[in-house]
């Protein structure tokens, strides 16, 4: 478990994490998400002991980061951006230096290494020059060396960028078996990747956490409202007129590009309705063929978009003021967020 | 500690770097035993350590540029770092690899008095000594080496910024006439020449002066690794 406490890293006058507060639980899929410079790197190289935070504690396992370096490293595998690999040597030297590094005992080494290897799928590299290996591959080993001394917790900065498709899909695919049996902690600026991976995600922008939770509980809770897309074959005025007709919807709006013969539309239901089944049984009823029925609400991604242009607006309407000014403007954010999820 | 200092001694031997700075330290040692003690005829192997000093202002950032430097920019400090060891355990342990590497040209030259023994009378006690405050002298050169290249991401400003201060030590005499007495007087203390000088020169075990060598090489090593806490916290 990591508890980080009101981490506050500063270069100059540049506030890169501004009081970040955060709670890892065990035996889970964590995603940090944030636009490019949102202060993700920064925050794990904090979490690791790379770098020293201006203010704030981390804790893992209630270890603090800063006063009892060794027991808290021991329990973190860490795969920075770049992987950090010595390129003259081979994969075999590289994993036994960093397993001798990690104080793996003599004894255990080589069981280590052979596993970390099998889970990584390095078998037909092992005695290759690292120089030599695709980029793929040396991201592999990069992971491979975080897996070294066994530790609960493994931190992976934006572990499948510059990878190309095939090779980001065995990333992610290894990413969940690692699931199984680590608390994985990623970073990323690409959604789908988060979406795909991640039970729990963090949303981070300028140093700040804009939102948390699942990826199901934050479309829910942040999409604002409940609105369906819905398609019924048939006439436009028809459609609407028995969508209209139902208990708890507020507006009806068409939308246009349905197939020929069909018709579409955006049902706003009332705060607090769920339409899905009114929708269904009307249509029956009628017996006018539903086609389509979604959730029409924001995707994360628009999530992800709205919460980090938001405070573009309105930071930059508040510059001038420098630092200080950044203070007062991000909760504004977070409070509207916080008022669309009383209203769902 | 042991693991990062088997992974630099061997990196220097995958490398040229440690068969490049032994090769030539030990072809410069062979150039003035062979003209000051085998063709002059001079018994005392003590002297010609003296004259390979200026090879060392050369050689020594050579061995010593890329131990930080390279380190932070190919961002290897990460694993370094983040690795449940202490930050003076890396850095003493690549000290100690890169002492090693010194240590093998001037472990070579100890055949060179018992070659001049065979070939008449020599001053064993008095060339040993010196050998020991050559390698000592050159311990504090490392150290100065290992801390500049804490500094700098370039491993060329590291090397000319440690060929620079090797420099200043070395006319550190010659640069003490220019100053007040007062003040050159206390700074004299800590010519590195006159060190050597005193056991090469006057036959003096000089130990104040392996004193000085050894404290000065702490204090490098020291300010090496607050170099590297520096940068954490900035």
């Amino acid at each position: 478990m990591i508890e980080v406490r009101e981490l506050v890293k500063r270069y100059g006058g540049r506030l890169a994490v501004d009081g970040l507060s955060f709670t890892v639980e065990s035996g889970q899929v964590y995603g940090f998400l944030g636009p490019n410079g949102a202060g993700k790197s920064t925050t794990m190289n904090m979490m690791t002991g790379y770098l020293g935070p201006t203010a704030g504690e981390v804790l893992v396992d209630g270890h603090s980061v800063a006063d009892e370096p060794e027991e808290a490293k021991r329990r973190i595998g860490y795969l920075p951006e770049q992987p950090p690999l010595y390129t003259e040597m081979t994969v075999d030297e590289y994993l036994e230096f960093a397993a001798a590094l990690k104080k793996v005992p003599r004894a255990d080494r080589a069981r280590q290494v052979d596993r970390a290897v099998e889970r990584t799928r390095l078998g037909e590299v092992r005695r290759r020059l690292i120089r030599n290996l695709s980029k793929g591959y040396r991201q592999r080993v990069g992971i491979a060396q975080a897996l070294l001394g066994d530790p609960e917790i493994i931190i992976l900065d934006e572990p499948t960028v510059g990878l190309d498709p095939k090779q980001i899909i065995e990333i992610r695919a290894l990413i969940r078996a690692l699931a199984a049996e680590h608390t994985v902690i990623l970073s990323s600026h690409i959604l789908a990747e988060v979406q795909a991976v991640c039970g729990q995600i963090l949303i981070i922008h300028r140093g700040r956490m804009v939102a948390s939770g699942a990826p199901a509980e934050l479309e829910r809770r942040l999409a604002g409202s409940q609105a369906l897309d819905v398609v019924v074959k048939g006439e436009e005025a028809a459609g609407r007129a028995l969508l209209s007709a139902l208990p708890g919807v507020r507006s009806v709006e068409s939308v246009p590009g349905a197939e020929p013969g069909t018709a579409g539309f955006r049902v706003e239901p009332r705060a607090g309705e769920d339409l899905r089944e009114a929708v269904f049984r009307a249509c029956a009823a009628a017996e006018r063929p539903l086609l389509g029925l979604r959730s029409g609400g924001l995707t994360l991604e628009e999530i992800f978009l709205k919460l980090t242009d938001d405070e573009e607006a309105v930071t930059e309407n508040g510059t001038s003021g420098g630092g200080p000014g950044g203070d007062g403007e991000i909760p504004a954010a977070e409070d509207a967020a916080d008022g669309e999820e009383e209203e769902a | 500690m042991t693991a990062v200092y088997r992974r630099e001694l061997r990196s220097y031997f995958s490398s040229m770097i440690g068969y490049v700075f032994i090769a030539v330290v030990v072809f410069f040692i062979g150039i003035y035993f062979m003209a000051n003690n085998l063709f002059y005829g001079d018994p005392r192997f003590s002297l010609t350590l003296t004259n390979v000093m200026v090879v060392f202002l050369v050689a020594i950032p050579v061995l010593t540029m890329k131990s930080m430097a390279e380190e932070r920019r190919s961002r290897t400090d990460q694993l370094l770092l983040t690795a449940p060891v202490s930050l003076t355990a890396v850095v003493l342990g690549k000290y100690l690899a890169m002492v090693t590497v010194l240590a093998v040209p001037l472990a070579l030259s100890c055949l060179c008095p018992l070659i001049i023994a065979a070939n008449g009378e020599a001053c064993l006690a008095s060339d040993y000594a010196t050998i020991l405050a050559f390698f000592l002298m050159g311990c504090v050169f490392v150290a100065v080496g290992l801390f500049i290249s804490a500094l700098t991401e370039s491993q060329i400003i590291a090397a000319v910024g440690t060929f620079a201060a090797l420099l200043v030590l070395y006319l550190w005499d010659a640069l003490m006439s220019f100053l007040p007495d007062a003040l050159a007087n206390v700074l004299g203390q800590f010519s590195f020449g006159s060190v050597l000088n005193n056991f090469a020169g006057y036959n003096v075990f000089d130990l104040g002066g392996l004193v000085l060598y050894v404290s000065l090489a702490g204090l490098f090593v020291f300010l090496t690794v607050q170099a590297l806490h520096k940068r954490r916290w900035a």
